[in-house]
């Protein structure tokens, strides 16, 4: 049984998918973070050089894994609230599976408008 | 109905891998997996290798890995698992030879928080009197049969082993909120560790898996809670 294997075949439900998604974008977020710190420090070299690294973010490459980045941002925001309804009030775990749900309904009425604004670019 | 059971097999004295044994044969749907799992053992393959005992879901003896959720072979009906039924040892623990995993550490972690009345108080002249309240506040908890579902359901211990784990937890919850104990100080600093309750990533696997209904993550969460708040 492979490492990683035994997480994705065991047939969790909503807490399982909600914990790992909750995994992915917290590293994706912290890996932004880390280039973003590296793009800032930039500007120790100047204003060219800052401004030529800023350039790369224009990328159509880059500006689409903006809106992933912004997805990843919220869902984690949103399940972030989730998690700590369930740490402080343990009397509410009956109802996490709501909560899990209420996370997804809430994401889809944020991140559809705000992708769709996002990429308009692409149309223009 | 024509049921394949396709099992993990693993003989260390034989075998380099596991491998996934096909057995197909005609059964009842209202038996039970547990059933089953003897008809293959007595009349198709005697080296089949599985724990079993009271095998009415209260000795705790067969929790398995069935269509890859955690449950107890002798609770589960076949009509409710389909006709072809996946069956592998818990993960997490050892395997000694196919189903039957070695639980010895399960059971190092469940006397780690000592699940025996501890009192100080001078014995009173009667018994220890409790309200049906207070019963009411660890009542969950006491349903606990130490098959090992939940914590071998549970990432957190996939991935530390040294993880306390939900059973453990629970039976610690059992006395921990019952009002006639009074050793909740030492159960607690046993949980404050490292390897205790904060390693709960509220998954809530535990919870789907396990056979008595017991809401697991909840009183860990209120563990939680009476360490961060010093107060139960």
């Amino acid at each position: 049984m492979g490492k990683i294997s035994k997480y994705v075949t065991y047939r969790g439900q909503e807490g399982q998918w909600s914990w790992l998604l909750h995994r992915i974008t917290g590293i994706g977020v912290f890996l932004f973070l880390l280039a973003h710190i590296l793009d800032t420090a930039m500007i120790g070299w100047g204003p060219r050089i800052y401004n030529e690294t800023m350039a790369i973010y224009r990328h159509p490459l880059f500006r689409i894994g903006e809106v992933i980045l912004a997805g990843a941002v919220l869902y984690h925001a949103l399940n972030g609230v989730r998690i700590i309804i369930i740490d402080f009030w343990p009397e509410s775990n009956a109802a996490q599976k709501k909560y899990f749900y209420a996370v997804v309904v809430l994401f889809t009425l944020i991140f559809v408008p705000a992708a769709i604004y996002m990429m308009a670019w692409m149309t223009k | 109905m024509q049921v394949t059971l396709k099992i993990r097999r693993f003989n260390p004295e034989k075998d380099q891998e596991p491998w996934w044994g096909e057995y197909k044969f005609d059964a009842e749907p209202t038996d039970r997996l547990l059933d089953a799992l003897n008809h293959v053992k007595w009349h198709v393959d005697g080296t089949l290798t599985f724990r079993r005992s009271c095998a009415h879901g209260v000795c705790g003896s067969d929790a398995m890995l069935i269509n890859g959720k955690n449950g107890l072979a002798c609770k589960l009906l076949l009509k409710n698992l389909g006709s072809k039924i996946t069956i592998e040892p818990m993960r997490g623990f050892r395997v000694i030879k196919d189903l039957l995993v070695d639980m010895e550490a399960f059971f190092d972690k469940y006397r780690s928080i000592k699940p025996y009345f501890i009192t100080r108080s001078p014995e009173p002249e009667k018994e220890r009197l409790q309200s049906s309240e207070q019963r009411q506040k660890y009542d969950d908890t006491t349903k606990c049969i130490l098959c090992g579902a939940c914590t071998t359901s549970c990432p957190s211990f996939w991935a530390n082993p040294d993880y306390v784990g939900p059973a453990a937890i629970v039976n610690a919850h059992r006395f921990i909120f019952d009002s006639r104990d009074e050793g909740e100080e030492e159960r607690l600093s046993v949980l404050n560790l490292n390897e205790g309750v904060w390693r709960c990533r509220t998954i809530f696997n535990c919870v789907e898996a396990c056979p008595r209904g017991i809401n697991v993550t909840r009183a860990i969460g209120e563990i939680k809670k009476a360490l961060l708040l010093r107060k139960i």
